[in-house]
């Protein structure tokens, strides 16, 4: 628990917010009227049994999805749907519950990828390697280089990812969206299908994340250990809507909550 | 009076303002940071060592205390070890790996108020015993990630000690006088460092060494080897061991080489390959990692290349160890080996990364004749030593061009070997301890009364070559009921040559036969079984796989023919032997940190085992508890088959 940081985070200012948000695909509604606020410096978790419509949630969030009703303000600015380019300048970075990632190319090449977005250098320059566009291609690898020694992937900086096992090449995801030195990280089950010691790990690279480069994480888990012992606060959701939102304590004893768990008699 | 003074160096700190003076542009330490190799010559480090030892002063850090160093091979820890003995305090060295537990004992029976260390994980390790060890006062760390929150009331990173002492240094020059000072009244019999031994029998004793014997044993072994200023050498195993300290820290400073730090334990094998040492380093199992890694490659490589390493290995075995050792070779044999180099043996070298090394040695356990012979013969320059933390490293070494494989060599320049009348092996050397750590009664038990130290190995002076030739633990060669001479890490040396097995446990003392426990080796069977279809779930049932079996017993059955040739050995033949469940691990006390078998342990751990492995049952059930690496407890529980074995007619009988 992380108690310490947690009056703090209450305290603090709002750095995205949904309200009221829709979406539907035909006649499935997926999300439906739901709103909740993450705030600067936290880690939020969305949590939910399957089909609850929590990856959806983080698609609206980085433009991926485009609701049909409700607002998403981000950084101060109200709009009524993100595009995936505004998300990305704006600081918000993802990964994905199924690794994407370029498997041919090295990790060492996927994490420079996510540096694209800082290099300024057009494509002319940069197939040229001269003056600016080295200077600034030095300037990006020593930030990429910094990234590879906090994820301790030092080891497998040459391997091409398809030749990883997968817990490594979540972490060589994780360091692609940390490579945009991102504001808002969006976690899509970072430690699905990983063992207990890969959790482990996983679990102590996202804190340091959060403590280290002061970056707001929101993560989609299922593994209640972790979201309990990680986040500071945790929204609910079940069918498409918010059933509960609070502290992990107040969350867990919430009747609903443990209904839509476990289900219910009836 | 200042250059005779250090032209007879007697403390490192001393050897280290030498080096400063006599190659200070030249590089000292190399450490591999975000991808890019950082250097720090000799007289950068002489500035960074005076700073950092004013920073520890004004922390209360004095004469004749000690502090804790624990972490991986980093520049900052080997820097805290000169730092402390630039102020006469005296380090202590831990191993990184070590629990919880065992980190505790060691730094309160030290009495350590000071502890260097790495990172978080070593923070939180002590903070978690912090409690027993109410001397312990500060804590300086490497590493600042995961730390800025913690409470810094005795907690400081080594940077912000270093910068303190720079800033005092620099705002009055008394600051720089005194730290020179108190570097020149560095007694070179004062404790220079105390290592702890790795407790292959019980609790770790503190071994204290002094600076002048350090200093001379090293001295010798650099004239032995002929290093110089101009040697590199990868400080990748453990600080706290007798071998990291001697090879690289003392042998560094005295011939003022440079050493290079890995960028972390997993990239060990790529640092290798882009530093090129010339001083290398490395125990026996590590050099059978390496070669089952390249053989394994080998059967995945194509065809052509398969049959191009094949026959250039076979000549290499052919002429490879002579021309080393500078023997008559045939032409067609020098012309023929010429072109393997070019081919196989320069390529091989290079990515292992041994193209520029002049001195390589392995020691610690027996190694195998077979993986001993390859290394040779591909021409890298391996040699055998024979030492122990009590002699400061080296008793024996063999010198260039006199190499057998089951020997260790003569004794080191200025070292008396002395064989006593039950076997064991005594030795008097210039570098040799001067007592354990508050454990005198422990001290008089291994010295006999004329001086020497009694090593605890059982060994003799080969009559052919003259050079030493270790058995076994002197305790524990022992004999069966009707009186066959068993010496058990001889023969589990001979089981261990097999790739197929990792560790081997042998019993028979006191008993009617010889019965083992038998490691398989995941990597090596674990293709094995992915070549032949064998499916498996889990390290468990593949070793309970009745073709692991199979095989396994092939292997048994050659110690056994090869036990038979001898007349000594004949009688103490495998009967029985069985494959354990699970790996043997030094987290479960199974293994010392230095990987070597704890065979009292073992005995008590898998008691109903071993009394199935004598009673005759075919099967046992044992269930055991396993230590994670979090510190966490769980158990293992298992069904283990056993099986019998042949015996081969003594040779000596049958002839």
């Amino acid at each position: 628990m992380r108690s310490p940081s947690g009056p703090e985070i209450a305290a603090g200012e709002v750095l995205l917010s949904v309200e009221d948000v829709s979406l539907a695909f035909g006649g499935v509604k997926a999300v439906s009227g739901i709103s909740f606020d993450i705030r600067k410096g936290e880690i939020r978790a969305i949590i939910g049994p399957n089909g609850a419509g929590k990856t959806s949630m983080l698609n609206i969030i980085n433009g991926f999805y485009h609701p049909q009703q409700g607002r998403i303000t981000f950084k101060g600015e109200t709009r009524s749907k993100m595009r995936p380019h505004d998300a990305a300048r704006g600081g918000i970075a993802r990964t994905f519950q199924n690794v994407a990632l370029f498997r041919g190319m090295t990790a060492l090449d996927n994490i420079m990828a996510g540096r694209t977005l800082k290099m300024k250098r057009n494509l002319f320059w940069q197939v040229l390697r001269v003056g600016p566009a080295l200077a600034e291609e030095v300037e990006n690898r020593h930030k990429v280089e910094e990234i590879i020694d906090f994820l301790k992937i030092q080891d497998i900086r040459r391997v091409p990812v398809a030749r990883l096992p997968y817990g490594l090449q979540k972490r060589v995801e994780l360091g692609r969206a940390l490579a945009m030195e991102p504001e808002l990280l969006l976690l899509d089950e970072p430690m699905a299908g990983m063992n207990l010691e890969e959790k482990e790990d996983m679990s102590r690279f996202v804190l340091d994340v959060n403590d280290h480069f002061g970056t707001t994480v929101a993560l989609i888990e299922h593994d209640m250990g972790v979201v309990m012992d990680l986040s500071d606060r945790v929204v609910v959701l079940d069918h498409g809507i918010k059933i509960a939102d609070g502290t992990p304590d107040e969350v867990k004893t919430n009747q609903a909550v443990i209904d839509a768990y476990l289900g219910v008699a009836h | 009076m200042a250059s005779s003074a250090a032209a007879r160096a007697d403390t490192f700190p001393k050897l280290l303002v030498r080096n400063a003076r006599l190659h200070g542009a030249r590089p000292s330490m190399r450490h591999k940071d975000l991808g890019i190799w950082q250097t720090w010559t000799w007289s950068e480090v002489l500035e960074i060592v005076r700073a950092y030892s004013v920073g520890l002063s004004r922390l209360g850090l004095k004469r004749g205390e000690t502090i804790a160093i624990v972490g991986a091979n980093r520049p900052k820890l080997y820097w805290s070890v000169m730092a402390a003995q630039a102020l006469g305090a005296i380090p202590v060295p831990v191993y990184a790996d070590a629990v919880a537990d065992e980190l505790a004992y060691v730094i309160a029976h030290a009495e350590v108020r000071f502890a260097a260390v790495e990172d978080q994980e070593q923070v939180d390790k002590i903070l978690s015993v912090a409690e027993r060890l109410p001397k312990l006062e500060w804590l300086v760390y490497d590493e600042t990630r995961g730390l800025r929150d913690y409470d810094h009331t005795r907690l400081k990173s080594m940077d912000e000690v270093i910068a303190d002492g720079r800033k005092a240094i620099a705002a009055d020059s008394k600051v720089g006088a005194w730290i020179d000072g108190e570097i020149e009244a560095g007694k070179g019999s004062d404790p220079s460092i105390i290592l702890y031994t790795s407790g292959t029998t019980g609790t770790s004793k503190g071994v204290v060494l002094t600076g002048e014997r350090s200093i001379a044993a090293a001295t010798d072994t650099v004239a032995f080897d002929g290093l110089t200023e101009t040697d590199v050498a990868l400080a990748y195993l453990p600080i706290a061991w007798v071998g990291d300290h001697y090879l690289n820290y003392a042998q560094g400073l005295v011939a003022g080489f440079c050493t290079a730090c890995p960028e972390s334990a997993d990239t060990v094998m790529t640092d290798l390959r882009e530093i090129g040492p010339t001083f290398y380093f490395a125990p026996p199992r590590t050099l059978e990692t390496l070669l089952t890694r390249v053989m394994i490659r080998m059967e995945d490589a194509s065809l052509l290349k398969r049959k191009l390493f094949h026959y250039f290995i076979g000549v290499a075995r052919r002429y490879g160890e002579r021309i080393l050792n500078g023997e008559s070779v045939p032409l067609s044999g020098r012309l023929l080996y010429a072109l393997g180099n070019v081919l196989v043996y320069g390529p091989l070298k290079n990515v292992l990364g041994f193209s520029r090394v002049r001195v390589a040695y392995t020691a610690g356990e027996a190694i195998g004749p077979d993986l001993f012979a390859f290394y040779r013969s591909i021409g890298l320059n391996l040699k055998q030593l024979y030492g122990q933390t009590e002699a400061f490293l080296y008793v024996t070494a063999q010198p260039n061009g006199a190499i057998y494989s089951d020997t260790v060599g003569p004794a080191c320049p200025n070292v008396d070997i002395r064989i006593a009348d039950n076997g064991e092996v005594l030795f008097r050397s210039p570098g040799m301890f001067s007592g354990y750590f508050k454990d005198a009664a422990k001290t008089a038990e291994t010295m006999t009364a004329d001086g020497y130290v009694m090593t605890g190995d059982a060994g003799y002076f080969d009559e052919k070559t003259g050079h030493l030739k270790i058995i076994d633990r002197a305790k524990d060669v022992g004999r069966l009921n009707d009186g066959t001479l068993f010496p058990p890490k001889y023969i589990e040396n001979k089981l261990k040559f097999f790739p197929n097995i990792r560790e081997a446990v042998a019993y028979g003392d006191g008993r009617d036969f010889v019965a083992v426990m038998i490691n398989i080796d995941l990597t090596a069977v674990g293709s094995w079984a992915e070549r032949h279809n064998v499916i498996y779930a889990s390290y468990q049932e593949l070793a309970g796989h009745p073709l692991v079996y199979d095989m396994i017993e092939k292997n048994v059955a050659e110690v056994n023919r090869r036990l038979a040739a001898d007349k000594v050995t004949a009688g103490a033949q495998i009967r029985r032997f069985l494959i354990l469940h699970k790996e043997l691990d030094a987290d479960d006390g199974e293994l010392t940190r230095t990987q070597k078998v704890r065979r009292g342990f073992i005995a008590d751990r898998y008691d109903a085992l071993i009394k199935a492995l004598y009673d005759g049952s075919k099967e046992a059930d044992i269930s055991t508890e396993v230590t994670f690496e979090d510190g966490r407890k769980g158990t293992i529980s298992a069904r283990v088959k056993i099986r019998d074995m042949q015996v081969e007619p003594a040779l000596g009988q049958a002839a």
